[in-house]
């Protein structure tokens, strides 16, 4: 698959393998790039990076201490360097960037090559960027927890300027002058004195030859050198999106593929009965029912297994499996209520847990305070929902297997795929197709195994389609969590005591049977590390056992953290009496930079979001910073008429600080109104500005969601809700009007940004309609609760 | 049964089911997969297509009712994405993951031609059956704005509730 800046598609030639023809279209007047590109060579160890970057040109890895020349040899030969970045120039000059990391609507296949691009000095419409396969030598490919730019933005800018060099060099020796003579300008090299210029194009045969430019000579641009680094850069994939080409998971077709639908477990862990396909058989183009074996739970990334109707195409496999007859056991978890569970956690966070973090003697500042304050707080499970419902296509012939899916960690598939099947790594190949949204679901590949098992059981490749039934009542869900929050305080109205208890299954429990509850590391996403200067604090985990697959969603425990956290703030400004954004600040306090795994964290992981603590230290004028900039850009402090008012909470999560004060519109009839956002966002050097500003417009948008409307519940133990209809998430007429973003653009290390704008935003709607109605909510989704608000008697002794 | 209808200006003939929907005769069987799956039940508009030039749920319309049916999909909306909605997309950098936006433009172009210059209330309400989870409304509502030369027209109170999409055919 690629994307050619202008255009769109190249076609490669076709492979040894012969079991993917280009597919020609049935229409003769569609014309179709949605094919996936065939092995130029195949069956080597690193076949991707030589399949799609050919042999020839120039071709350059970077990766854990520094830059490589590679060359065909060097790329077959076993060799234990895992290079993350793979930038060619072919001869014709055309630049190809290998992107590592899956696209999800965040934009790393556009501001990956850009940054490359930019330090290169290459021109934009002479790169195009292709989609690595999964495979060890990129590392974790795995597209979470917010890691792309600011995990590799150094590799990409050493790449592109790995490259200036070579071509600068090359130029000067051809010319006979110094390297400092000479100076790279959009795809080509400039002799300054003569104006004489060489295209880089003519420069690569040269270039293959050089010495590599010693790593301490290479110069990253400074900011004023940028081009586009900072500054807004439209995707690469606009147009294939706006003309319907760009190709998803189940956009892919192999000759002969068939289509299943699997009916799996209602209850996590129960197992088949009976199976009668009698019906099922009947339904015209259901060709075969299959069980899938039932993998023992928890599961990890297995399937759950099941019974699958195979067919010749989607309708056919859907009205198949509505005629197939299943009966279960009752599984071990039928016991699951939701209800029930929330008063379980409710007692568990009642009495002490195992504290991340403490710091002075919480006890006796709880029991000496001028005043204390003590709250509880609910979120339910939630469901991803991405739009695109998960869907792979899969190959198994002659002990290979390969396999297309909108994956975001190709390199965990493939290894799944390995394990489940039986096979060496080595003989799978994971093709990563675009991702019609994520939000974590599809770091778990189940549905690529479950592909790739029916392939080998039907001797023809399968497309496995998730229904969105399928998707709300099989997913890996976002914990359910309760909060148990108490502070003291002193005459003057500050903090001096806060106590934190947190209870939710854990995301560990998928991988491990049994585990009691989540551990005290777990803390570091968004509790243990709160940006507050108070004398006593104890955050603790209590013990929560899990009932059904959990999985990491956008911004993780950070969800419901920062809702507890953000609303618990709120409350304790009403009981000092103070401005909510001032006391923020106070309870912030003085400047200073902290490293937190030393201070106050007990036994602290070894890394903070897979960064170094030292790199990453709590920075209090920043999180201050964003706070004063949501006041002065928001109009703070102004005056709104009862049934209006704005709510203001910070976070700190995946290393970036964001502020937001969003205002609401409560209606008599209680619907909640967002008409306005305003988000401040201090995340270090921002390579992509509009994309980020995008994501911090669509983190508010679906905490709006996981606020005021979704919820995924459980009675005896199977999901309640089935689709759209009641697992209601934000549409066009809940949006705000405007939402009004601001990047604290700086030269500091990056943080992550596609999940931090998730948290503040919870916390903030909650404080806004308190604001408004004076109606404190402590148990989402807000849903129905407001109703007839205005009559009620409101927490503040208000009417 | 065999059915004949027109996509995108051509003649198409398939031999399918009685009950299945467009959505699918689309993308399993004329190959034209910028039309989307995204529920199944007319409750998320990734499927949007035109009928005779009006906004429909493809995943909602059985081929038992495709008898002459005149359907434009993403594809055919212009020769070369050259449409002032296509256009104003990629001006406003709206998608995200894209998955649902070429059933939003559909459900936009349809909005445009019946109404050129729609208020923000028209906009709410032709675009409310379209979810998008990336959260792009408020750069799917200023490309729609772009693409019509208008200006919101909304005292600045902000969304109306509407959670469920009413049934559509």
């Amino acid at each position: 698959m690629s994307a050619l800046f202008g255009k769109h598609g190249k076609h490669g030639k076709h492979g040894k393998h012969g079991k993917h023809e280009r597919h020609e279209s049935r229409l003769p007047w569609v014309s179709s790039n949605t094919t996936p590109e065939s092995d130029e060579l195949v069956d080597s160890g690193r076949r991707s990076a030589l399949k799609i970057l050919g042999l020839g040109g120039l071709v350059l890895a970077v990766g854990p201490g520094g830059v490589r020349r590679l060359d065909a040899a060097a790329l077959t030969a076993a060799d234990p360097w895992n290079p993350h970045v793979y930038v060619k120039i072919a001869d014709d000059g055309i630049v190809t960037i290998l992107c590592h990391r899956s696209e999800m609507g965040q934009g790393i296949r556009t501001t990956m090559p850009m940054i490359i691009a930019d330090e290169m000095e290459a021109d934009w419409s002479n790169c195009r960027v292709e989609q690595a396969d999964g495979e060890e030598k990129y590392g974790s490919q795995n597209t979470d927890g917010s890691t792309s730019i600011r995990a590799f933005l150094p590799q990409y800018r050493e790449a592109g300027a790995t490259v200036r060099a070579l071509m600068e060099d090359a130029a000067a020796k051809e010319w006979g002058v110094a390297a400092t003579e000479v100076k790279a300008e959009q795809h080509e090299v400039v002799h300054t004195a003569t104006g004489r210029r060489k295209s880089f194009g003519s420069l690569v045969a040269s270039a293959r030859t050089m010495a590599m430019p010693a790593r301490e000579r290479l110069r990253i641009k400074s900011p004023a050198e940028r081009r586009w680094q900072g500054k807004a850069m439209r995707s690469i994939d606009l147009v294939p999106v706006t003309t319907g080409k760009a190709v998803y998971g189940a956009d892919v077709i192999l000759p002969g593929m068939k289509v299943a639908m699997v009916v799996r477990p209602p209850v996590w862990g129960s197992k088949v009965v009976s199976v009668d396909d009698s019906a099922a058989l009947k339904v015209p183009g259901v060709e075969k029912v299959v069980r899938i074996p039932e993998s023992p739970i928890p599961g990890a990334f297995l399937p759950l297994g099941g019974v699958a109707v195979v067919a010749k195409n989607t309708w056919a496999a859907i009205r198949g499996r509505e005629a197939l007859k299943v009966t279960w056991d009752a599984g071990p978890h039928a016991t699951y209520e939701s209800k029930a569970y929330k008063a379980e956690l409710e007692a568990s966070v009642a009495k002490p847990g195992a504290p991340g973090y403490r710091t002075g003697d919480v006890a006796a500042a709880l029991a000496s305070g001028a005043r204390t304050v003590k709250a509880s707080y609910y979120m339910p499970h939630l469901s991803h929902a991405q739009m695109e419902p998960v869907a792979a296509i899969a190959n198994v012939s002659n002990g290979k297997v390969e396999a297309w899916a909108p994956t975001q960690s190709p390199f965990d598939a493939r290894n799944t795929l390995a394990q489940y099947l039986k096979v060496e790594p080595a003989n799978v190949t994971v093709h990563v197709t675009l991702l019609g949204g994520a939000f974590g679901r599809k770091s778990k590949p189940d549905f690529v195994c479950e592909a790739a098992f029916l392939s080998r059981e039907v001797g023809a490749p399968v497309r496995v389609q998730w229904t969105r039934e399928d998707d709300v009542r099989n997913s890996y869900y976002h914990s359910v969590a309760a909060h148990r929050l108490e502070a003291s305080l002193d005459a003057s109205g500050k903090v001096t005591g806060w106590l934190h208890r947190s209870a939710y299954p854990t995301i560990s429990s998928v991988f491990a049977p049994n585990l009691p509850g989540p551990t005290p590391d777990e803390l570091i996403n968004g509790a243990s590390d709160v940006p507050w200067d108070i004398p006593n604090m104890s955050v603790e985990v209590c013990p929560a056992v899990a009932h059904v697959r959990i999985g990491w969603f956008r911004s993780v425990n950070a969800i419901h953290h920062g809702f507890a956290i953000g609303s618990f703030v709120d409350e304790l400004a009403q009981a000092a009496g103070k401005d909510s954004a001032e006391f923020l600040l106070q309870l912030i306090g003085r400047d200073r930079v902290v490293d937190q795994s030393k201070n106050g964290m007990v036994e602290p992981p070894k890394d903070y979001y897979g960064a170094a603590w030292t790199d990453y230290p709590l920075d209090t004028v920043r999180a201050k910073n964003v706070v004063r900039t949501v006041m002065e850009k928001s109009g703070w402090g102004t005056k709104l008429p009862r049934g209006r008012g704005r709510g203001i909470a910070v976070h700190r999560s995946f290393l970036s600080y964001v502020a937001m004060v969003v205002e609401v519109e409560v209606l008599p009839d209680g619907t909640v109104l967002v008409p306005k956002a305003t988000v401040a966002v201090d995340a270090g050097f921002v390579a992509n500005p509009d994309r980020a500003k995008s994501q911090m417009e669509g983190a508010l948008i679906m905490a709006m969601s996981n606020t005021l409307h979704s919820e995924i519940s459980f009675a005896q133990g199977r999901v309640v809700q089935s689709n759209y209809r009641d697992y209601q998430v934000a549409r066009m007429r809940a949006a705000p009007r405007t939402v009004d973003v601001h990047i604290l653009q700086n030269e500091g290390m990056p943080g992550g940004i596609g999940e931090p704008g998730v948290p503040p935003a919870c916390g903030a709607i909650a404080n806004a309609i308190f604001a408004a109605t004076g109606v404190r909510v402590r148990e989402l989704p807000v849903g129905r609760q407001l109703a007839g608000w205005s009559t009620r008697a409101t927490e503040d002794g208000s009417s | 049964m065999k059915v004949s209808f027109r996509v995108n200006g051509k003649p198409a003939s398939v031999d399918v089911a009685e009950d299945m929907p467009l959505l699918w005769i689309l993308r399993d069987v004329l190959d034209l997969k910028g039309s989307k799956y995204g529920c199944g039940i007319g409750q998320c508009g990734a499927c949007t297509v035109h009928v005779k030039g009006v906004a429909t749920k493809s995943c909602q319309l059985p081929a038992s009712k495709l008898a002459g049916a005149d359907v434009t999909t993403i594809e055919g909306l212009s020769p070369d994405g050259s449409h002032a909605l296509q256009k104003a997309w990629e001006e406003h950098d709206v998608p995200q993951c894209g998955y649902c936006q070429a059933g939003q433009i559909m459900a936009a172009a349809a909005l445009l031609a019946k109404k050129p210059k729609p208020t923000d209330s028209d906009i709410d309400t032709a675009m409310n059956g379209n979810l998008c989870r990336c959260g792009t409304y408020l750069r799917i509502k200023a490309a729609i704005r772009s693409a019509s030369g208008t200006t919101t027209t909304d005292a600045p109170s902000g969304g109306r509730s509407g959670q469920r999409e009413e049934a559509h055919a």
